[in-house]
């Protein structure tokens, strides 16, 4: 099914146009606002043989992108252009089926509580545990629905929402049609008399389904895929406690080698915060729960809800792209317990500004299954290396799994400490550590053992004058497994509000491959104005993976020329 | 080549040509939640007449909690002398959303934050990344907004603060 061929959209960005400047003549544009944004990023690319940068015949690649808003009162459209002329390296080639086109387009109203979209749009059902469409234009994610949605408050403290649509599968829309209904009660606004309680609570509850025909399948195939959700929240004073949980229907899948069971999962977390401290501890697990709008599915295309990794989010350079993290959605099950303390200003450990200390723990493993012995060929396939077996699998279950059991197989380990500090107005230090165990064969299919990573950061940030700064990074990972030992060092001077210089590099020195300990320097400049951003760099990228939430995107190595420009308006 | 130039060429005359609407742009009622995930519409952001800061942050954002840690120290002086008010939106997605309680109160913030897991409220305010801070003058019009931070950013927008707080016109 074709979303969007160029003339379409041509002819959707045009009629919009068209729509704005008539209206501009006869005044129906008085009270209209119309705003937007630009995003624009162009790589050139080098050859770089030793790094293992991919050849590219175009020697170069530019996505961008520009969203159109226009309001006035009660109303709301808006179009996104798209371009990929071709895509950058690393974002998938199935965008390159069109170099422009629109993408996106909406209109939507909203009067007395109820607000009505038709066309495209982004929705998130509790913790997205059984829906959730969003843009993650960084990872070249974009599941928006294509359809109608509703969103209905009829009394306080009622919210309904309902929908249906196709997903967006690059420049097509997946074959699957999602209908779904959200509801939600907020006591604290049902019950006029609980408004100002310190006790609040609120309960939800969602139903999705799906519906792609079965093809010639020679398998019975489940036409319709039901799923549920249902959560809760409940705050009292410093505390707080929620919980969802989500069900999915027999969904035989590709990625599922077409079992037949139903799939599970659930997330709860605790949290305790005061001036000063706070703790967060989450538990989650899944089984069997990836839920797509197309049963034959890859990567991450066409995903109906949102399964992030319960781990930290990284930031710095080789903490972040090495070894990040990517969720299983056929089964894992995690713990994360999160911690922030702030000792005391003008006490003698704290020091003058108070120091900042940041805990983090996450440990996610494998559930131990219980497989049956199937003769199928293709699931046996999946099957060779597991223990257990059940009996003959007659009704193509392909395993047996308790949510709540801790398999002994370990995805993950994040241990990680952050300290902070301001020593005088002009001097900030930051010292991080993390030991992080990576099962590299699961998230990367690299045959070997378990990564063991440390990392050790120092970051210093030194104000010269009232405009000028010096920010600069320190990172070192060592590591027995993969690629070995890494150094990477960062020089930021910043002269506000217009201009930011950055050299960085980073070192391979502890390959075991001699010929691979590779340099990796990068140097960039950026200038900002208000809300227009521009960045010009060059240098060497090292081959990485760039993840936000627990969806991961695969950045190829490359040597060569940097743009990135962005604006709001 | 020219189909790299048409977004660009299709922004810029759009950006020049409604610059003059953008005068008078308001803040979109979109609704997003209270750190206790009860819903808030963005649309009911208001300071008695006086300058708002909307800044868009996240936890895994650096330069974002640069930006407000820096302003945390500041903030009791800025309220007192202008009586702004700082609105810190979180765009943590349920990955991290749990997280944004704890650091918020554990950094000791007196600002008002909300959660906007799905971006919905930083797609209509249209923010490409954060941080993305905007100034807000006393009738509720978007007056200046400024993408990323750097040490020194701070004293550029106070003193933009200072002008609205004032009464004077910051274009």
């Amino acid at each position: 099914m074709k979303l969007t061929n160029l003339n379409l959209g041509l002819t959707t960005l045009f009629s919009f146009v068209t729509i704005i400047v008539s209206a501009q003549d006869a005044h129906l544009l008085d009270g209209v606002q119309i705003h937007g944004n630009f995003d624009l990023y162009a790589q050139q690319y080098n050859k770089d043989s030793i790094i293992g940068a991919p050849i590219v015949p175009e020697k170069s690649g530019v996505n961008a992108f520009t969203n159109l808003i226009a309001t006035k009162g009660k109303f709301s459209a808006g179009v996104r252009l798209e371009s990929y002329i071709p895509p950058v390296q690393g974002f998938d080639p199935r965008f390159g089926e069109e170099t422009i086109g629109v993408p996106f387009r909406y209109a939507s109203f909203t009067q007395d509580g109820l607000e009505i979209t038709v066309g495209n749009f982004y929705e998130q059902f509790g913790n997205g545990m059984i829906l959730r469409s969003y843009e993650e234009r960084g990872l070249g994610l974009d599941n928006a629905f294509d359809g109608a949605r509703v969103r209905y408050s009829p009394i306080d403290g009622i919210y309904i929402k309902g929908l249906i649509g196709n997903q967006r599968f690059y420049w097509q829309k997946g074959d699957g049609i999602v209908r779904a209904f959200d509801g939600e009660i907020q006591f604290n606004e049902l019950v006029s008399k609980w408004s100002t309680s310190a006790l609040r609570l609120s309960i939800g509850g969602s139903f999705v389904s799906k519906f792609q025909s079965g093809g010639s399948s020679s398998l019975d195939i489940p036409e319709n895929v039901g799923g549920g959700a249902a959560r809760f929240q409940l705050n009292y004073k410093d505390f707080s406690l929620m919980g969802e949980y989500a069900f999915k229907d027999n969904d035989p899948t590709k990625s599922n080698n077409y079992i037949y069971k139903s799939g599970e999962g659930f997330f709860a977390s605790a949290t305790y915060s005061r001036r000063g401290f706070g703790i967060n501890i989450s538990a989650k697990s899944i089984d069997n729960m990836e839920f797509r709008s197309d049963r034959e599915a890859g990567f991450n295309d066409l995903f109906i809800n949102y399964l992030p990794a319960l781990s930290r989010q990284h930031t710095y350079n080789l903490a972040a792209t090495l070894y990040p993290y990517a969720t299983q959605p056929n089964g894992e099950i995690g713990l994360q317990g999160d911690l922030i303390y702030k000792i005391k200003k003008g006490s003698k450990i704290g020091g003058k500004y108070g120091t900042t200390i940041q805990l983090n723990v996450s440990m996610i493993n494998s559930h131990d299954r219980e497989y049956y012995a199937d003769s199928d060929p293709e699931v046996a396939v999946e099957l060779l290396d597991q223990q257990t077996y059940l009996p003959k699998d007659e009704s193509r279950l392909g395993y047996k799994a308790n949510l709540f059991n801790w398999g002994s197989e370990v995805y993950y380990r994040d241990y990680n400490i952050e300290v902070d500090r301001k020593f005088n107005k002009n001097f900030k230090l930051k010292g991080t550590f993390a030991f992080q165990e990576y099962n590299i064969e699961l998230i990367q299919f690299k045959a070997s053992t378990n990564v063991l990573a440390r990392i050790w950061v120092l970051e210093g940030l030194n104000k010269l004058s009232r405009k000028h700064s010096i920010r600069w990074e320190a990172q070192h990972l060592t590591t027995g497994q993969d690629q070995g030992d890494w150094v990477f060092g960062l020089i930021e001077y910043g002269y506000s509000p217009h201009w930011i210089v950055t050299v960085l590099n980073q070192y391979n020195y502890g390959n075991k491959n001699k010929d691979l300990r590779v340099n990796y320097p990068t140097a960039q400049v950026t200038y900002i104005h208000n809300a227009n951003r521009l960045s010009l760099g060059y240098g060497r990228q090292r081959a990485g993976i760039f993840c936000v939430g627990g969806v991961c995107r695969n950045v190829p190595a490359a040597n060569g020329i940097t743009l990135a420009i962005t604006s709001s308006f | 080549m020219k189909y790299i130039l048409l977004p660009i060429l299709f922004a810029t005359v759009l950006n020049t040509g409604i610059q003059a609407q953008n005068d008078g742009r308001q803040i979109p009622a979109v609704e997003i939640k209270n750190l206790d995930s009860s819903p808030f519409n963005t649309g009911d952001i208001q300071n008695d007449g006086k300058p708002i800061i909307i800044s868009f942050w996240a936890t895994w954002c650096s330069p974002c909690k640069r930006e407000l840690n820096t302003i945390a120290e500041e903030y009791i002086d800025w309220q007192d002398e202008t009586g702004v008010k700082l609105i810190a939106i979180s765009i943590d997605d349920a990955r991290n959303i749990q997280k944004v309680k704890p650091y918020v109160d554990g950094q000791s913030w007196d600002y008002e934050v909300y959660l906007d897991p799905n971006a919905d409220f930083k797609r209509a305010m249209n923010v490409n990344n954060v941080p993305h801070t905007f100034l807000i003058d006393g009738e509720g019009n978007i007056v200046w907004q400024h993408n990323s931070y750097q040490p020194g950013d701070e004293q550029e927008l106070y003193e933009l603060v200072e002008k609205l707080a004032s009464g004077e016109s910051i274009n």
